[in-house]
């Protein structure tokens, strides 16, 4: 768990609202406003556009052409948000996304970065050792899979498009779409049929 | 670039040994509302075109080290965008002593 706000940094917080607020720059309401829209993310988004790509062959090519114009249209909010990649799993490469130097995450599609993609230890060793950070969440990938590990920037997010599992042919992108994590999606995990 | 380069930021620590051995945290807590305030005002301001994200990683990145890895993950947002906020003569420092 991430520990609390020191006091100082608490007064400082009020102070600097108190100071845009004096400015007019930022309010209250606006605060509350902008949390409730990025409250409303959520990794949902990102499994809605998966289980489509795989489930219809034109939004599958709208997505590798184009990701921010397939996240819009599976209603994530787009606007000032940055370029999309989409990083496509085979069996023979897999894709592991991370931030080294901070946080940048497709947050658009998946909402507030987990606390773990923020610390020091995923930053630092997901681009050293990532099959034994994978290990760490279950997820054992077969020696002859080439593990791809992607940084993100701030001005270019990345999504992982995972392979569809066997065992889920004829299911419909609702049922489909419930087996594909965030975790799948940032590439700690694979999405599994129970 | 090495890890033993002198002029290795603090804030690149991709691949470096000092977390070899740590395991990741499986933290999974949504930010707390100190969080997702600072977090709010960082979208405002941006969308008024007072900040950019790169700006607010420059702030965070002077950040001194012992102070650096002491605070918290919005602690050192909010450390960023109050300096800025000064910086660009938006505020003075005396509205945040």
């Amino acid at each position: 768990m991430a520990a609390p706000p020191s006091g100082a940094s608490l007064a400082l917080l009020e102070k600097l609202v108190a100071a845009l607020n004096a400015k007019g720059l930022v309010s209250e309401t606006e605060i509350a406003e902008r949390q409730a829209i990025t409250d409303r993310a959520s990794p949902e988004i990102g499994a809605r556009m998966v289980a489509r790509a795989w489930t219809d062959p034109e939004y599958y090519a709208l997505l590798m052409r184009d990701g921010k114009a397939a996240a819009e249209a599976a209603g994530a909010s787009m606007a000032g948000a940055p370029e999309l990649g989409v990083l496509e799993n085979t069996p023979k490469q897999h894709h592991l996304v991370v931030c080294t130097l901070c946080s940048c995450y497709p947050r658009a599609l998946l909402g507030y970065p987990p606390g773990w993609y923020k610390s020091f230890a995923y930053r630092s060793r997901a681009v050293r050792e990532p099959r034994a950070v994978l290990a760490e969440w279950g997820t054992q990938l077969a020696d002859d899979v080439e593990i791809r590990v992607v940084d993100s920037t701030a001005d270019y997010r990345w999504m992982v498009l995972p392979m569809r599992p066997k065992g889920t042919e004829g299911w419909s992108a609702e049922k489909l779409a419930a087996i594909v994590t965030r975790d799948a999606l940032v590439g700690v995990a694979v999405p599994r049929v129970e | 670039m090495t890890e033993e380069s002198p002029n290795r930021a603090l804030h690149d620590i991709g691949g470096i040994a000092r977390f070899r051995c740590t395991p990741v945290e499986h933290d999974e807590a949504p930010p707390d509302a100190f969080g997702k305030k600072v977090d709010a005002i960082r979208q405002i301001l941006a969308q008024k075109k007072m900040m950019t994200v790169d700006e607010l990683r420059r702030g965070i990145e002077s950040i001194p080290e012992d102070e650096y890895f002491a605070l918290g993950y919005y602690e050192r947002w909010l450390r960023s965008i109050a300096a800025l906020m000064v910086e660009k003569g938006v505020i003075r420092q005396e509205d945040l002593a």
